[in-house]
């Protein structure tokens, strides 16, 4: 039996819409008329150009892409690990969730502040390593002249700072599989791996897509840890999109670095459809 | 089912925690900048004055220019500290919108100097001669006519960037060198005796993502070894130049690209020699006068090339407080305000008068330095850039990718330079710029070799 709905669900979905329309589409448009602007006003690709042609444009590519493909592996073996350690239900599972789920009220900047005083050459890290007598002097661990280095003390950061997002969604996951299908794995004696390959892995799977997009998405926005933690040493694409934008104060090419983090984004969100298709999406 | 809605409950304090610390950070943020003591909305004789400044602009500085400085005002001020490219965004929106909140602007010369091209400054001469009695630098007094008859700002506050080293350092000073007259390539010897020695890289610049390298190109290196900036920006002598600071690199330490403030890695010891802004140095000095010693920047061949950092007071035709923007320029320019300025975040002052008969050691070590630098025999002021307007940003960063790809990345300086030759001379070409000193003043915008 089919009930009238008639116009309500559209009045319903019309607020939304209607942000989406003034906040968000909007501003995509004027960006990306923005980007195919040369600062007189001539529509063209002459800010594209110039973004191509800048001397940071590969670097900053290169770094964010770098740091993309290191980060977010990691961030989703430690979030499984965790969520299945919440999930476990030990004694004191409460205070677990708290300790990992800390993170997520400390802001970018400020846990990039936190880290520096971790690896700057007088930091907490190089002490520790010289006051148990494993190296003499200590080690340069921000220098733009070893930027891989400099790269692993971002992602240590990033990994610190942004795998309890991951795992909120992941333990919220876990929590709506049915207790009835790991209880039938246990009647066929499946071990603990077999579960978790078996049983948990495809059914968590809307949820391991909706954390890689946001994940991912957020990964290409990687600024203030970067600031922070490599000054002027490392480039990403948020960063040139900034500098352009205040330092240099040229919106066109600032619009089309962000243009360009759009679709990055953009081509991401559909691969993780695309590989990770979730039941309904089979069927459609 | 039931422990499932359970499980979900448990996730509700983390989430209500989150959102309190956001909802904390965020009223935090917005709480309202007003300085002047009065809360009362209406404040006093001066009503509110927005002022907008490009100096004084690090959070910390913000905060004593509103709870210290501008402590005794009798008004109400809005201060905001801005960074150049929102800055003069700000000013020029309200200038063509016809009207706006900003009533006062803090600015440097070479801002202001774009602004009163567009006439978008109010003549202040009457204010002037008012303040006559002060003793304002009749030099900077001329710099604020920006060659017109009219004054279009009022000297403010001045600073410059000196050479600070840590007293250990001063053992390995070069045979027969002297800390108050050194050259730049005895700079490098003495971080080579400091590597040696110590086994570490110990000279220091600010080369991070806010810190002010790109001025120790633009009115220290280039003009002490070029004898200009932008009509000698490629060439043998910037050659030289460039060649000396990649020498120079394999003494400084390699977390330089991090540094924004210079104060912070010499007082931890990461930096032992350091070039930087008074006023980001002025930490080390007055928590330590007996470690630290403050000297006058090194020369290269054409002579001891530094640059000074005149800041001045200007009213947008635009003013939404005119009456109100004069009270608080009277009021920042009195003895004791500059005296204020001085001690809380180390600007000097602009008039002529007697401040705190002793000032502290750090502050009075700055003082000498500076004194010594200005009146060495061999000075060669730098100008900060002047007229360039939003260009600004684009004038510094040639330096920076300069600095980036030679430096950093190692490529040879020649093809580097001629490759940023047309960037700097577009910035020109669209500013319309013309030559400052130390380059020779031209007709028409500044020619770049």
């Amino acid at each position: 039996m089919t009930t009238r709905l008639g116009w309500a669900p559209y009045a319903l979905l019309l607020p939304s819409l209607l942000f989406l329309a003034v906040f968000f589409a909007a501003p995509m448009v004027q960006a990306f008329g923005l980007a195919l602007q040369a600062p007189d006003g001539t529509f063209g690709l002459t800010s594209i150009e110039r973004m191509l042609g800048d001397a940071r444009f590969r670097s900053a590519v290169a770094t964010t892409i770098a740091l993309v493909v290191l980060v977010i592996p990691i961030q989703f073996a430690l979030a499984m690990s965790m969520a299945l350690v919440i999930n476990a239900r030990l004694k004191g599972q409460g205070l677990w969730l708290y300790i990992y789920a800390l993170p997520l009220g400390i802001s970018e900047l400020a846990a990039g502040i936190v880290w520096v005083s971790i690896f700057t050459q007088s930091g907490w890290l190089n002490s520790i390593l010289m006051g148990i007598g494993l190296i003499d002097s200590p080690i340069t661990w921000q220098s733009a002249e070893t930027p891989w280095l400099l790269i692993m003390c971002v992602v240590v950061a990033e990994a610190w700072r942004a795998t309890s997002i991951i795992m909120i969604i992941l333990v919220a996951g876990l929590q709506s599989i049915p207790r009835e299908f790991l209880e039938a794995a246990d009647v066929y004696g499946a071990t603990t791996w077999q579960k978790i390959r078996r049983v948990v892995l495809p059914m968590l799977r809307p949820s391991l897509q909706v954390a890689l997009i946001l994940r991912t998405i957020l990964a290409f926005q990687v600024f203030a840890t970067v600031i922070a933690l490599a000054g002027s040493g490392l480039n990403v694409l948020a960063g040139e999109a900034q500098r352009w934008a205040t330092d240099i104060d040229n919106d066109h090419v600032a619009a089309a670095y962000a243009g360009l983090i759009l679709l990055l984004s953009l081509l991401s969100t559909i691969l993780f459809i695309v590989m990770l298709p979730t039941r309904e999406e089979h069927q459609a | 089912m039931e422990s499932r809605r359970l499980h979900m409950w448990r996730l509700a304090p983390i989430i209500f925690s989150v959102a309190l610390v956001v909802g904390a950070c965020t009223s935090g943020d917005s709480a309202s900048p007003s300085a002047g003591g009065s809360s009362d909305g209406g404040g006093g004789g001066s009503g509110d004055v927005v002022m907008i400044s490009s100096q004084l602009v690090p959070t910390a500085e913000q905060e004593t220019m509103r709870n210290e400085i501008l402590a005794d005002f009798d008004g109400t001020v809005d201060f905001i500290g801005s960074e150049s490219g929102p800055f003069n965004d700000q000013i020029r929106a309200q200038e063509e919108a016809g009207s706006g909140d900003i009533s006062i602007i803090g600015g440097l010369d070479g801002e202001f100097s774009a602004f009163a091209a567009d006439g978008l400054l109010t003549d202040l001469s009457d204010l002037a001669d008012e303040l006559a009695d002060l003793g304002i630098n009749e030099d900077y007094l001329e710099l604020g006519r920006l060659g017109t008859d009219q004054q279009l700002y009022i000297p403010w506050m001045q600073a410059t960037y000196i050479m600070v080293a840590r007293t250990e350092a001063l053992d390995y000073l070069p045979d027969g060198a002297d800390v108050g007259t050194l050259t730049w390539d005895q700079l490098t010897e003495w971080g080579a005796n400091i590597e040696s020695e110590t086994g570490e890289r110990r000279l220091g610049f600010p080369a991070g993502e806010d810190g002010l390298l790109h001025r120790f190109f633009q009115g220290y290196a280039y003009p002490a070894f070029t004898g200009g900036v932008n009509t000698t920006f490629s060439g043998d002598a910037a050659n030289d130049m460039w060649t000396w600071m990649q020498d120079t690199w394999q003494y400084v330490n390699p977390q330089s690209t991090t540094y924004g403030f210079m104060q912070e890695p010499l007082q931890a010891g990461e930096v032992w020699v350091a070039w930087d802004h008074v006023v980001r140095l002025i930490d080390a000095l007055e928590s330590d006068p007996e470690g630290f010693v403050a000297f006058p920047v090194p020369s290269g061949p054409e002579g001891r090339a530094f640059m000074p950092v005149i800041a001045g007071l200007g009213i947008p035709t635009t003013s939404s407080n005119v009456e109100g923007a004069k009270n608080l320029i009277r009021y920042l320019l009195q003895p004791e305000t500059q005296a204020t300025t001085l001690t809380s975040v180390s600007f000097f002052p602009v008039i002529d008068a007697d401040l705190p008969g002793e000032l502290s050691p750090g502050l009075q070590a700055e003082a000498d330095a500076v004194a010594e630098q200005q009146s060495a025999d061999d000075a060669l002021p730098a100008l900060l850039p002047v007229g360039l307007g939003d260009q600004g940003g684009a004038y510094s960063q040639v330096f920076k990718d300069a600095f980036a790809q030679i430096v950093i990345d190692g490529q040879d300086p020649a093809g580097v330079l001629e490759g940023l030759v047309p960037n700097l001379q577009e910035v020109f070409d669209t500013s319309e710029a013309p030559c400052w000193s130390p380059d020779p003043p031209s007709d028409g915008p500044c020619q770049v070799q």
